[in-house]
């Protein structure tokens, strides 16, 4: 890529910082360029939100339905697999697996739930209710 | 406190906090590309029965933490790497090296980085940066992907130095033990280990999923991934392969143009003109990839969509794949004086 070739399509990152990129300049040699971003690549991670933002409203309408527990809201919401969880919690997958079903997520104690929310960055009233306050 | 320390702005989390670190102590001959080619970092690798944030496992670089780790042996520079069970204990570490007056390396997860913008806070544990000094309760630091210097509190340091997940940091810190003197032969071998390095990485590792052959394979599978997975699905898969290629940390053309400067570079150590000549077909490489970025653009955008388009897009990485195994084999060949 020639230097006069690198994009400066601002993106997310480009109100931040600038990003170095390798380009070569008139006599072929490499030097460094800043780019502000590249439309393409923006693109890219507008579909990875755009993916996530489709899961978590997935996940809210199946606690709606009364076929998930809040946390499944929640790990989304916090682009959290099972194993992250488990990790953060210290809980195992297979008690995670158990307290995304509302029947026994109603009838967990307040330590766990604690837990939980702290995890999610969010009050134990917050986590059961599926709020969420950002700023 | 403040070290004696200049933060430099590099392409690459890893290359960058390496020359960094090696940088002084070596009198800044140590550059982004130079630790990038000793350490061996070009690579790639598509695993697909691994998700990463529900899509395909794809990488153009090794495995995080090599790159330093190699280099410093190629030069001949001791290293001192400690992970903690105790996040008190690995502070109090911290604390000790910047008593000493040692910048440190830290691995980093970056959902809680607080000044990385939002949109790129994915759970993504291998992300590196070097704490320089301390001032009240922050901690001053430089990320080499940042165009200045910043800093994190206490909390916040402590935070992403233990976050969770896959390749957990464990407070990870790193640095080069003492100043070392490189001499150009000393240079000159590490470069050409460097390079063998890099080409049994490409041509000889076995099986289907990485190297050359990686490559050639994710173009076949690509073309599959239309009728296997629907349109819109598919086109998030070729989202995250533009993300793994082009997000910040690859220097453009997933890390193929950081490569053709290493050569160019390697070239004054090293006086061989194919390393030259080798240079030019990188950066052709990384043009392709981009190319190849702009058709994935298309159909994850909606304009484009048809088998033929999938096709097209395959048979660019099925061409990159042949362009980058002549690449290796004319490094492989050389006959070093």
């Amino acid at each position: 890529m020639k230097k006069e070739n690198v994009p400066q399509d601002e993106g997310a990152l480009g109100k931040i910082t600038k990003e170095v990129c390798y380009a070569t300049d008139s006599s072929g040699k490499y030097t460094t360029q800043l780019s502000a971003g590249w439309q393409v690549k923006n693109e890219a991670l507008d579909v990875a939100w755009k993916d996530v933002e489709q899961r978590i409203a997935g996940a809210r309408q199946r606690v709606l339905n009364g076929e998930a527990s809040p946390l499944l809201f929640f790990m989304e919401l916090r682009l959290m697999d099972l194993g992250i969880l488990s990790d953060y919690t210290g809980y195992w997958k297979w008690q995670i697996k158990r307290h995304l079903k509302p029947e026994i997520f109603k009838k967990l104690s307040n330590r766990k739930l604690q837990k939980y929310a702290e995890t999610f960055s969010v009050t134990v009233e917050e986590l059961k209710t599926m709020t969420v306050n950002e700023t | 406190m403040k070290l004696d320390f200049e933060h430099r702005q590099s392409a690459h989390c890893e290359s960058g906090v390496t020359s960094s670190l090696l940088s002084n102590i070596s009198g800044g001959r140590i550059t982004e590309p130079l630790a990038f080619g000793i350490g061996a970092g070009l690579f790639f690798c598509y695993i697909p029965l691994i998700k990463i944030n529900n899509g395909p496992a794809i990488a153009f670089r090794t495995f995080p933490g090599l790159i330093f780790k190699r280099t410093c042996n190629a030069l001949g520079i001791p290293v001192v790497r400690k992970k903690f069970n105790s996040k008190a204990k690995a502070e109090a570490f911290l604390e000790k090296c910047l008593a000493e007056g040692t910048p440190a390396g830290c691995q980093v997860g970056v959902y809680y980085l607080s000044y990385f913008p939002r949109e790129y806070r994915f759970h993504f544990n291998a992300h590196n940066l070097i704490v320089f000094g301390k001032e009240g309760d922050n901690y001053l630091i430089s990320d080499p992907v940042m165009e200045t210097s910043t800093s994190l509190t206490s909390y916040e340091l402590e935070r992403v130095r233990f976050a969770k997940g896959a390749l957990a940091p464990k407070g990870q810190i790193y640095y080069p033990k003492s100043s070392v003197y490189i001499t150009d032969e000393r240079m000159r071998k590490a470069i050409i280990s460097g390079i063998k390095n890099n080409v049994n990485q490409m041509l000889r590792i076995p099986g289907n999923f990485a190297g050359v052959k990686g490559i050639k394979y994710t173009g076949k599978k690509i073309k599959k991934w239309r009728d296997k997975l629907g349109v819109q699905k598919a086109g998030s898969y070729l989202a995250q392969l533009v993300r793994m290629q082009e997000e910040i940390g690859t220097g453009g053309g997933g890390f193929r143009y950081i490569y053709a400067a290493f050569l160019q570079e390697a070239h004054s150590y090293v006086q061989q003109d194919e390393l030259l000549e080798i240079s030019k077909i990188f950066t052709q490489s990384g043009d392709l990839w981009r190319d190849a970025a702009v058709q994935a653009s298309g159909i994850y955008k909606g304009r484009l969509g048809s088998q033929e388009d999938f096709d097209r897009m395959g048979d660019y990485l099925i061409e990159i794949a042949e362009l980058e195994k002549n690449a290796f084999r004319a490094l492989k060949n050389i006959k070093w004086k």
